[in-house]
């Protein structure tokens, strides 16, 4: 259909070093193990499995199939890949979400990459010591300008300016080279260098012991127990007005703490233990949601980017065990090694008192808490440079990912070469990030674009990529595109879950989140509270989230003016009538 | 930790690294992986495009 020259990757491990260093993020080592404390360790993990097995990895596998299939149709971007599979022209202007997503978490993304680089270089220099989490929040608060619009502009080295410069030119130097040259041989080198890092680390986290003689309860075993422990007992205090019973900060009684608790409940009737089981746990819809959402963006599914990387594969190339393994590869990252180091090293130099009051969300984890870990720990300056390396690492290979749809949209649909379609992506993704970087304050203009651009619409995308699968593609006509190829097949019983179980499951899990994210409704009863990204735009109108949901918006129509000019989508609207794509 | 703690911790971490190992193990032992490396180079389409007009 497209007549040019193809890109392609050059090994099938190269793909997968690139499709796995895409989904290798911050999310790996600083969202997921603040979830897994949050909703209750152990029992998370459950849910987690499950989401994995059922949603993530299904969902996973139908955008390898799509793509490599796209790809052998000459299209490399989702509009044309889901109208020439799909059969149905129109789903040219659905597939736009595949390039308004991945654009408009770029934009907000390299502007935390930045984030990590700079923290990586102040480490390395040495200037990065810290006393209290006050101190830490304030060196991030005045390195992003979290207090006031535009104070974040400037070039010194505590702020994040200088930064965001060098991650644009890295990005776009690495970009312009191509899928090859560029994308899947920095991942060679980087995924590999990210893995060595993280182990690294880990050796050094398991290796503390405790690292504060008058606080012994702060020890590895608290650490991992704090993250793993699928039962948990908390200590509770009683308000004597209302009678209600609320854990204490920091409650949950770990290892030799339970004696000392049990002690002081005994002398107090205000205060007593209560143990919440894994299975109650697994009975909270928030679990189930936290859960399921971190599987999700972690294998970045419904990102678009899966199946415009999976589209420069060759029609002989392996999808299956490619899809498996750079799920794996993920996976490893974030259990494996996220789930090691991220929470047990805050426990050894905080306490689980100190964490609680720190909070457990993915920037104050990763900007609050671990810089005053490194801060507090013996060579914190290599330890914390390390580490804030191997992100910085990680939201490249993230990053780059999130371009290359773009770029094949450009020039498949303009008819560009590389080097123009580049700078045009270029040109809006920088306005894009520079209306982030300007609109600091509250870090508004990211959370808005993050909630509406990188999580509203994943799940929209996502959806419409396994119904078009398994209800308009067919299971059958899926499996056969599949299997060409492949060194291993798909059991039966899974083509079964990608047909009915993981579409419902996405349906409801999508319900639950719009209910509870959009409208506050309480899942577990109680009064519901819209969220501010709803009160922001309805309600107390606030103009920074208004143009961020114009930025989304701005995408869209520039994307969809485009699909209307070219030539290209209305060739795919003609030979999709006569079927030849079938 | 609990025993409970170390038995989700070893069969989680047990479980994605068996995985990962077994996926790349089956990546590196199929020969046709040794078909498809062809090097790093003329990958952009402007490179190619430039290549070629030199020819």
């Amino acid at each position: 259909m497209v007549n040019k020259i193809k890109e392609s990757w050059n090994s099938r491990l190269g793909v997968i070093l690139a499709v796995s260093g895409s989904a290798v993020g911050l999310g790996n080592f600083l969202r997921f193990p603040g979830n897994v404390a949050q909703y209750g360790g152990g029992a998370f993990m459950i849910a987690y499995f499950i989401g994995f097995l059922l949603l993530g990895l299904p969902i996973c596998w139908a955008e390898w199939i799509m793509g490599r299939r796209g790809g052998q149709a000459g299209v490399n971007s989702s509009p044309a890949i889901l109208a020439i599979l799909s059969g149905k022209s129109w789903m040219k202007w659905v597939g736009i979400i595949g390039i308004i997503v991945p654009v408009v978490i770029y934009m907000y993304y390299v502007y935390i990459e930045a984030w990590c680089l700079g923290y990586a270089f102040n480490f390395l220099r040495g200037d990065m010591s810290f006393q209290s989490i006050e101190e830490s929040t304030q060196f991030w608060a005045t390195f992003i300008g979290v207090a006031e619009n535009g104070s974040a502009i400037g070039f010194s080295l505590n702020q994040v300016g200088i930064f965001l410069i060098l991650c644009f030119i890295l990005n776009f130097v690495l970009i312009y080279r191509g899928v090859s040259k560029g994308i899947e041989l920095f991942c060679t080198y980087a995924m590999p260098a990210l893995f060595i890092l993280a182990l690294i680390i880990l050796l050094r986290v398991l290796t503390l012991g405790i690292p504060d003689a008058n606080h012994p309860e702060r020890n590895v075993n608290n650490g991992l127990g704090f993250m793993w422990n699928p039962n948990k007992i908390f200590l509770e205090e009683r308000n004597t007005v209302t009678d209600e019973w609320t854990p204490v900060t920091g409650g949950e009684v770990l290892g030799a703490q339970l004696a000392v608790a049990k002690s002081k409940t005994k002398n107090d009737p205000n205060l007593r233990l209560t143990e919440v089981h894994f299975t109650e746990q697994l009975l909270k819809p928030d679990l189930w949601l936290a859960a399921v959402g971190q599987i999700f963006f972690s294998l970045s599914v419904g990102f678009g980017i899966i199946v415009t990387y999976a589209s420069y594969m060759k029609k002989e190339d392996d999808v299956i065990l490619s899809g498996l393994g750079a799920a794996a590869a993920n996976e490893f990252a974030e259990v494996g090694l996220g789930g090691l180091i991220t929470l047990p090293a805050a426990v050894l130099f905080l306490g689980t008192a100190g964490l609680a009051g720190a909070g457990l969300g993915t920037f104050d984890l990763g900007f609050k808490v671990l810089p005053l870990v490194f801060s507090s720990m013996p060579l914190g300056n290599v330890f914390g440079f390390l580490f804030f390396f191997l992100l910085f690492l990680a939201a490249v290979t993230s990053s780059l990912s999130m371009l290359q749809p773009g770029i094949a949209f450009l020039e498949e649909a303009l008819s560009l070469k590389r080097r123009q379609s580049v700078a045009i992506l270029g040109f809006i993704t920088v306005l894009g990030s520079l209306f982030v970087f300007y609109f600091s304050a509250g870090i508004k203009a990211l959370d808005t674009l993050d909630f509406w651009g990188g999580t509203f619409l994943i799940f929209i995308l996502a959806a419409v990529e396994i119904f078009t699968f398994s209800w308009i593609i067919g299971i059958e006509r899926g499996k056969a595109w599949a299997e060409s190829g492949s060194i291993i097949k798909i059991p039966q019983f899974f083509w079964f879950i990608m047909g009915w179980i993981s579409p419902l499951f996405l349906i409801i899990i999508f319900v639950l989140w719009v209910l509870s994210n959009v409208f506050g409704i309480n899942l577990t009863g109680g009064e519901a509270s819209p969220s501010y990204y709803f009160t922001d735009l309805f309600t107390d109108k606030n103009p920074v989230a208004w143009m961020s949901i114009a930025v989304i918006a701005l995408v869209g129509i520039f994307s969809a003016v485009i699909i209307h000019k070219s030539p290209l989508f209305k060739n795919i609207h003609n030979s999709n009538t006569k079927g030849s794509q079938s | 930790m609990t025993i409970g703690g170390w038995i989700i911790m070893i069969a989680s971490i047990g479980s994605v690294s068996v995985l990962l190992v077994w996926s790349i193990y089956k990546i590196m032992s199929t020969p046709e992986e040794i078909d498809h490396v062809h090097g790093f180079e003329f990958e952009t389409p402007d490179e190619i495009a430039d290549h070629e007009s030199r020819r």
